[in-house]
C-alpha cells in the first residue's frame, strides 16, 4: 500500500527550478532513499512534503489525504515527522525537553489546565515523560536527559533529532542526512536504529550521501538530478543505471 | 541547593509579610509600586522572556485595563474588584486584535510595531477618544476597592491586596512555566522552524501567550486605577513600557525570581537614592551597560526545569 504519493511536484526559487515535476511513491513499511548530487533538490522535496515550502504545482498525498497546502504542525499531527540537514535542536534546553517537544502534538492540556494542575494534565504529563524517556533509550541516549542539547556530540545531536521526531508518533519519518558528521561506528549504529524504526512499523524516507548506508538500509532508491527524477528502483538496479553513473561521475566525451 | 533557596524565599516572604508594621506609609507605597511592577513584569515575562516576542508597548495593555476599570466604575458604579475579569478580557481582546496581523513579524519589526501601538493608544487617550477617557486630565473619582465590606484605603491595606495578587500570580505562572504550554513557548523562542516541525502550532502559541500576558497587565491596570483613584494618559507612557521591559531583561528573562528582583532594582532602588536624584540615572545607565556586557541572560537567569526521572542517574525533584 502506498503511504506517501508525490505527483508532479514543482518548485522554483526565482529563476532556479529547484524541483521539477517530481513524482514517486513511498510504500508503507519501507525504507526509501532519496539520493542525488549536491543541489539536486532533495532537501527541497522534503521541505515540500513537510510544508516548510509551498509547492508551485503538484500534489502530496499522505494516506490518500491531500496535504499539499497544509501547515507543518498539522502535517506532523497527521503522522509525518522529520529531522533537519542542519541540526535544529532547541540548543539551550535539556535533551529531555527536546524530546518532549515531539510529545506535544499528542497532548491536549492548555494554559488553564496547567495553572489549575488538573488530574488530566498531570496524567498526560506523566505519560509524555515516560514516552520521551523511552524514545531516548530507543536511540541510545538514555542517561543524558538533563544535559543541554548543545553539549552533546554531533552524532548524538542527530540521534536526539530522530528521538524528537519519533516522539510525535509518526507513520512516516523523514531523515535529512542522518549520518552527516557521524564517524564509522556511529553510522553503523544508525543503520541498526533505522532497522529498528522499521520493525516498529514506521516508514522511513531518507536523504544520505553515505552510499554504503543507503545501499544497506534502503530497499528502494529515488535518484534526483537538477530537480528531476532520473531513476528509481532497488539499490542494485540504481547502481547499474547508466544515467545515475553519469550524474555522479560525469561522462567522458 | 533547592532547599537552601526555598529557605531564603521563606525568610524574604516572612519579612515582607510584617514589613508594613515597621515602615512609614511612604515606604509602604514604594513597596506597593514595586509589587505592581512585579506583576506587570511577570506578565511581560511570559511574552518577552518565555516566548521571545519583543514587546515594547506593554503599557498599552496596562492602560486598557486601567481605563476599563475607571470608566465602568465611574459611569456604572461597578465595584473595582468585580471588574478584574472584565479588565483582563478587555486588555486580552485588545491584544488579540492588534497582535493578530503583526505577530508573525520577526523580533525587531514586532518591537517597533508594539512601540507604535503603545504611543497611538496614549495619544488616543489624550485626545479623549469616544469622549469617555477624559482627555489629558484623565478620569478621577474611581472608588476604593472593598473586600468583604472592608474598604481598602491606606497604603498598608493596599500592600496586602497587591501582595495577595502578586502571590497568586507567582503561584499560577510557576505552574504555567512547568507545563506543556510553558515548554511550547520556550520551543518557539529557541527555534521557531524546529518547533513547528515538531508539531507545535507556533502562530497559535505566539498569539495565546501575547493575549495572556496582556490580560494579566489589564488586571494590574484595574488594581492601579483603584489605588490611584485618578488615572491619566501620562501614567502609560513609552517610558513605562521601557521600565517593564528592562525589569524582565535585567532581572532575568524567563525567571520569576529574576523579574521580582528586577522590579525591586528598577522601582524600589531609585526611591532609596532619591537624595542623589541627578546622578541616579547616570549610575543606572552605567549599571545596565555593564550588565549587558558581563551577564546578558540577566541577574537571575531562567533555570532548567526539573523532572521526576527514575533511576539513580535521575535529576529527581518535582518541578
Amino acid at each position: 500500500m502506498t503511504l506517501l504519493c508525490l505527483t508532479g511536484l514543482t518548485k522554483s526559487f526565482g529563476g532556479l527550478m529547484a524541483v521539477n515535476e517530481v513524482s514517486f511513491d513511498v510504500p508503507e513499511g519501507a525504507v526509501v532513499g532519496l539520493i542525488g548530487p549536491n543541489g539536486a533538490g532533495k532537501t527541497t522535496v522534503f521541505n515540500l512534503i513537510t510544508g516548510n515550502h509551498r509547492a508551485d504545482r503538484g500534489t502530496v498525498l499522505f494516506e490518500g489525504t491531500d496535504i499539499t497546502r497544509w501547515r507543518t504542525h498539522r502535517i506532523v499531527k497527521l503522522g509525518i515527522a522529520r529531522t533537519f540537514q542542519t541540526i535544529r535542536l532547541f540548543q539551550n534546553l535539556s535533551v529531555l525537553e527536546n524530546v518532549l517537544a515531539g510529545c506535544h502534538c499528542r497532548m491536549r492540556s492548555g494554559p488553564a489546565a496547567a495553572m489549575l494542575r488538573t488530574p488530566g494534565a498531570r496524567r498526560e504529563e506523566k505519560a509524555a515523560l515516560e514516552r520521551a524517556l523511552a524514545e531516548l533509550a530507543f536511540v541510545g541516549l538514555a542517561g543524558q536527559e538533563m544535559q543541554l542539547a548543545k553539549n552533546l556530540s554531533y552524532g548524538s545531536q542527530r540521534l536526539l533529532e530522530i528521538a524528537r521526531a519519533l516522539a510525535t508518533e509518526p507513520k512516516l519519518v523523514i531523515l535529512d542526512e542522518p549520518a552527516g558528521g557521524m564517524n564509522e561506528q556511529e553510522t553503523a549504529a544508525l543503520i541498526g536504529t533505522i532497522g529498528r524504526i522499521r520493525q516498529r512499523g514506521i516508514t522511513t524516507l531518507l536523504i544520505e550521501h553515505d552510499m554504503a548506508l543507503v545501499m544497506k538500509a534502503c530497499e528502494r532508491i529515488v535518484v534526483l538530478e537538477y530537480g528531476s527524477r532520473i531513476a528509481e528502483g532497488t539499490p542494485e538496479a540504481v547502481q547499474g543505471d547508466p544515467r545515475v553513473i553519469e550524474a555522479y561521475l560525469g561522462t567522458e566525451d | 541547593m533547592r532547599n537552601k533557596s526555598l529557605y531564603i524565599y521563606g525568610v524574604i516572604f516572612a519579612a515582607l509579610a510584617v514589613a508594613p508594621l515597621f515602615l512609614n506609609p511612604y515606604w509602604v507605597d514604594v513597596l506597593n509600586n514595586v509589587g505592581l511592577y512585579a506583576i506587570l513584569g511577570l506578565s511581560l515575562n511570559l511574552i518577552v522572556g518565555h516566548a521571545g516576542l519583543f514587546n515594547l508597548g506593554h503599557a498599552a495593555f496596562f492602560a486598557v485595563g486601567a481605563y476599563t476599570a475607571a470608566i465602568l466604575n465611574t459611569q456604572f458604579a461597578i465595584p473595582v474588584l468585580w471588574l478584574l475579569p472584565v479588565c483582563a478580557l478587555a486588555a486580552g481582546l485588545f491584544a488579540a486584535v492588534i497582535a493578530r496581523p503583526i505577530i508573525h513579524l520577526r523580533g525587531d519589526y514586532l518591537c517597533i510595531v508594539t512601540i507604535g501601538v503603545g504611543e497611538i493608544l496614549r495619544i488616543a487617550l489624550t485626545n479623549d477618544i469616544f469622549g469617555v477617557t477624559g482627555g489629558p486630565n484623565g478620569i478621577f473619582g474611581i472608588s476604593r476597592p472593598t473586600v468583604f465590606g472592608y474598604v481598602i484605603r491606606r497604603p498598608h491595606e493596599f500592600y496586602y491586596l497587591i501582595g495577595a495578587f502578586l502571590m497568586i500570580t507567582i503561584f499560577l505562572f510557576h505552574r504555567l512555566e512547568n507545563s506543556r504550554f510553558g515548554r511550547a513557548v520556550n520551543y518557539l523562542r529557541e527555534d521557531e522552524t524546529a518547533a513547528e516541525g515538531s508539531g507545535i502550532d507556533t502562530s497559535h502559541y505566539k498569539l495565546a501567550v501575547f493575549v495572556l500576558g496582556a490580560a494579566w497587565a489589564g488586571m494590574a491596570g484595574d488594581i492601579f486605577a483603584a489605588k490611584m483613584t485618578i488615572i491619566a494618559p501620562e501614567s502609560f507612557s513609552f517610558w513605562e513600557s521601557v521600565v517593564m521591559f528592562a525589569i524582565v531583561i535585567l532581572g532575568g528573562s524567563g525567571s520569576i525570581p529574576g523579574v521580582l528582583l528586577g522590579a525591586v532594582l528598577f522601582v524600589g532602588l531609585p526611591e532609596a537614592f532619591r537624595d542623589f536624584a541627578d546622578a541616579r540615572m547616570l549610575i543606572f545607565g552605567a549599571a545596565m551597560v555593564v550588565m549587558m556586557i558581563v551577564r546578558t541572560e540577566g541577574i537571575l537567569p531562567q533555570r532548567p526545569r526539573l523532572y521526576p526521572l527514575p533511576g539513580p542517574g535521575g535529576a529527581g525533584g518535582k518541578p
